[in-house]
C-alpha cells in the first residue's frame, strides 16, 4: 500500500474516532462541527476533480455550490408555503425530501455549468480563472438585485429537509447522511480517476496536443470533468444549505470560490483525501484561533501564505512525501 | 430622462472608469512584466485610503493625506514585493493566486487591528467641496470632476513613462524577453521591486481619491478588484491602452446600465417588475460584456495573440 493511502485511511479514522467519542459523550456542537467539515469537504472534492486532476483553475466554484443551496431553498421554501412553482406553463410542486433536492441540485449546477464550461473552456490559464469568476459574479449580483427569495437578506427554511427512514434533526443521524454521501463521491472521483477516461484527462491536462494526435477531443474531455465537478459542488451546497437551514447570495461570492480553493490546496492538489484534510483543518483553525483572537483570519493567511511558499504538495503531500508528476 | 441627467451619468461613468484605470494599470504592468496574479492589489488600495483618511484627520490636510496614500502604498508594496512576491514569479497561477488571497486575509485583519472595524470618513477638500456649473445651467460636483481631469492625467504621465523613458524602455523589454535584458545588465529584481511599487502606489492613490467620495473601510477593496481584473481581462492582460479602452468601458456600461436598463424595462412592463428586472440585469452587465468579450477575443480586445 502506498503511503499516502496510509496517511488518508489514518487520518479518515481518526475522524470518525472523534465524531464517535463526540456522540457517546454527547456534545452535539462537535458533531455539527464536522457535518460541516464533511459538507465543504465534498465541495472541495467537486473542485479537486477540476482543478487538481484537470488542470482546470475555475475561481468560480461558488456558483455551483450556492446554485446547489439555492435549488435547496427554492424546493423547500414552495413545500413550507404550500405554494407549487409556476414558471409559466411549467408547475413544480416544492419537496423537502433530500434524496430529490440533491438531484434537483446536482442538474440545477450542471445546467449553469453546461454553457459556462463551454464558454470557459475557449480560454486558458489566466483567462479561464478569470472568465469562471465573472460567471459566477453575474449569478452572484443576480441573486443579490432578485427580490424573490429573499435577495440580498437571504432565505430562512424553518425545518432541516428529511431523509426516508432517518431523523434528520439528530446531529448524528445528519452527519451520518453527509459521511455516507462524501464517501460515495470520493469512491466514485477515485474510481473515475483511474480509469480509461482519468487517464486520458490527466493526459489531456499534460499535453493536449498529444492528446488530440490520439484521436480523443480534449475540451469534451474537461468539459465533462468541469460538469461532474461542479455536480458534486452544487450536491455539497443543498447539504450545507440543509445544515444552516438557510441560503444566502454569500454562499455565491467570490470569497467562497477562494475558500473552497484553500481546502483543495491546503489539503494537497489532485490527493485522495487533500480536500478532506485541508476543510478539516480549516475549520478546527476557524473555531480555535476564532476563540482565542479576534482577528484570526490573519494567521490563517499567515498559515496558508507559509503553506503556499515552503511546503508545496498540502497537508497530505507534506505526510505523504511523493509528489505527483506535472 | 433629461439630457443634463444623462450626461451627469456619463461624467460619472467617465469617473468611475478612470479610476478603475488607476487602479488596473499597476495590476496589468505587474502581469505583463511579472507574469504575476496580484489579487492582493485590492489591499494597497485600501492601505492608500487609510494612510490618506488616517494623516488627513491627524493634520487637517487632504492634500498631506493624498501625499501619504502614495508613499504608505509604495512601501507596503516594496515589503510585500521583497517578502513575498518575489518567491512567487516562478509559480504558476494557481499558488499566485492563493498566496495573494492570503495576503488579502493578513492585509484586511492587519488594517482592522490598527484603525478599528468602524468605517473612516473622508472629506473632500475644501476647494473642491462645490459644484461647477456648465452653460445651460448644467451642474456637476468640483470634486468628481477634479478626478477625471486626474485620472487622464496619470494616464498621459503613464503612458510618457512607459513609451519615452528609460524606465519605460526596461519595462517593456522585461515584459518581451526577461533573459534578454538580465543578459544586457540590467539588475531585474530591483526592475521587478519597482515595477510593483508603482502599481501599488498608483492602487493606493485611487483608493485614497475614492476613499474621499464613499467611505473608507475593511474590504472596500476587493470589489474593484475584481472590476479591475474585469477591466484588465477586457483590455488584454499586459496591455495599458487596452487597460484604459476598456476601464473606460466598464465604466460607462456599469453606470449607463444602471439608469438605462429599468427604464429600458419600463417601456414594456410595469413599473415594479422593470426596476427589479433592470436592475438585476444591470449588475450583471459588465460581467456578461467580459464574457462576450473572451468569447469572441479570447485573450482580450488588445491581448497579444497566442
Amino acid at each position: 500500500m502506498k503511503r499516502e493511502n496510509w496517511v488518508s485511511g489514518i487520518f479518515i479514522a481518526g475522524g470518525l474516532l472523534l465524531v464517535a467519542a463526540a456522540w457517546l459523550g454527547d456534545e452535539p456542537f462537535v458533531i455539527t462541527l464536522a457535518t460541516k467539515v464533511v459538507i465543504l469537504a465534498l465541495a472541495g472534492v467537486g473542485l479537486n476533480l477540476a482543478l487538481g486532476h484537470g488542470g482546470l483553475v475555475s475561481f468560480g466554484h461558488a456558483a455551483y455550490f450556492g446554485l446547489g443551496g439555492y435549488a435547496m431553498g427554492i424546493l423547500a421554501y414552495h413545500a413550507q408555503s404550500y405554494e407549487p412553482l409556476e414558471l409559466g406553463w411549467l408547475v413544480i410542486e416544492g419537496t423537502k425530501s433530500m434524496p430529490v433536492i440533491w438531484l434537483v441540485a446536482m442538474a440545477t449546477a450542471v445546467l449553469f455549468a453546461l454553457p459556462i464550461g463551454l464558454l470557459s473552456l475557449r480560454t486558458s490559464g489566466v483567462y479561464f480563472i478569470m472568465i469562471t469568476l465573472a460567471f459566477a459574479q453575474m449569478i452572484y449580483y443576480f441573486a443579490i438585485s432578485w427580490p424573490a427569495y429573499g435577495g440580498e437578506d437571504g432565505l430562512s427554511i424553518y425545518v432541516r429537509n428529511s431523509f426516508p427512514g432517518l431523523n434528520t434533526l439528530d446531529p448524528i443521524q445528519f452527519f451520518l447522511i453527509c459521511a455516507v454521501v462524501l464517501a460515495i463521491c470520493l469512491f466514485l472521483v477515485d474510481r473515475l480517476v483511474k480509469s480509461r477516461f482519468g487517464m486520458a484527462l490527466e493526459a489531456a491536462r499534460q499535453n493536449p496536443q498529444r492528446v488530440t494526435h490520439l484521436g480523443i477531443d480534449p475540451l469534451k474531455i474537461k468539459l465533462t470533468v468541469f460538469l461532474i465537478s461542479a455536480a458534486i459542488t452544487g450536491l455539497a451546497g443543498a447539504l450545507y444549505a440543509d445544515l444552516n437551514r438557510f441560503i444566502s447570495p454569500t454562499m455565491l461570492s467570490w470569497q467562497v470560490s477562494g475558500e473552497i480553493m484553500i481546502f483543495v490546496i491546503l489539503g494537497g492538489v489532485a490527493r485522495f483525501a487533500g480536500p478532506l484534510a485541508g476543510a478539516t483543518l480549516f475549520i478546527v483553525l476557524e473555531h480555535f484561533l476564532g476563540g482565542m483572537t479576534e482577528f484570526w483570519q490573519f494567521w490563517l493567511g499567515l498559515l496558508l501564505l507559509v503553506v503556499i511558499l515552503f511546503a508545496r504538495g498540502g497537508i497530505i503531500g507534506l505526510l505523504a512525501g511523493e509528489r505527483r508528476h506535472d | 430622462m433629461s439630457l443634463a441627467l444623462f450626461l451627469e451619468q456619463v461624467l460619472n461613468g467617465l469617473q468611475f472608469g478612470i479610476m478603475l484605470f488607476v487602479m488596473a494599470a499597476g495590476l496589468t504592468l505587474v502581469f505583463g512584466v511579472m507574469g504575476l496574479i496580484n489579487l492582493a492589489h485590492g489591499s494597497l488600495y485600501m492601505v492608500g485610503a487609510f494612510a490618506c483618511a488616517g494623516v488627513a484627520t491627524a493634520t487637517g490636510s487632504f492634500w498631506l493625506g493624498l501625499a501619504a496614500s502614495l508613499v504608505a502604498a509604495a512601501i507596503a508594496g516594496v515589503i510585500v514585493e521583497i517578502v513575498v512576491i518575489r518567491r512567487l514569479y516562478a509559480r504558476d497561477h494557481l499558488d499566485q493566486v492563493l498566496a495573494t488571497f492570503a495576503l488579502i486575509l493578513m492585509f484586511s485583519e492587519g488594517t482592522r487591528y490598527l484603525f478599528g472595524s468602524f468605517p473612516l470618513y473622508l472629506d473632500t477638500p475644501e476647494i473642491l467641496s462645490g459644484p461647477v456649473t456648465f452653460f445651460g445651467g448644467f451642474q456637476y460636483p468640483s470634486y468628481r470632476l477634479a478626478i477625471i481631469v486626474v485620472g487622464f492625467a496619470v494616464a498621459a504621465g503613464l503612458f510618457w513613462l512607459i513609451s519615452a523613458t528609460r524606465l519605460g524602455i526596461r519595462i517593456r523589454a522585461g515584459e518581451s524577453d526577461r533573459e534578454m535584458i538580465t543578459a544586457l545588465g540590467v539588475d531585474i529584481g530591483k526592475l521587478y521591486t519597482v515595477v510593483f511599487a508603482l502599481g501599488a502606489a498608483l492602487a493606493g492613490f485611487a483608493g485614497a481619491l475614492v476613499g474621499a467620495i464613499q467611505s473608507v473601510q475593511i474590504g472596500m477593496g476587493e470589489p474593484v478588484l475584481i472590476l479591475a481584473f474585469v477591466v484588465i481581462v477586457i483590455g488584454g492582460i499586459g496591455s495599458i491602452p487596452g487597460a484604459l479602452v476598456a476601464a473606460i468601458l466598464v465604466g460607462l456600461t456599469d453606470t449607463l446600465g444602471r439608469t438605462l436598463l429599468p427604464l429600458a424595462f419600463g417601456t414594456f412592463m410595469d413599473p415594479s417588475s422593470a426596476t427589479s428586472t433592470g436592475s438585476a440585469l444591470a449588475s450583471m452587465l459588465i460581467y456578461i460584456l467580459m464574457a462576450v468579450v473572451l468569447v469572441f477575443k479570447p485573450t482580450g480586445l488588445f491581448g497579444a495573440k497566442t
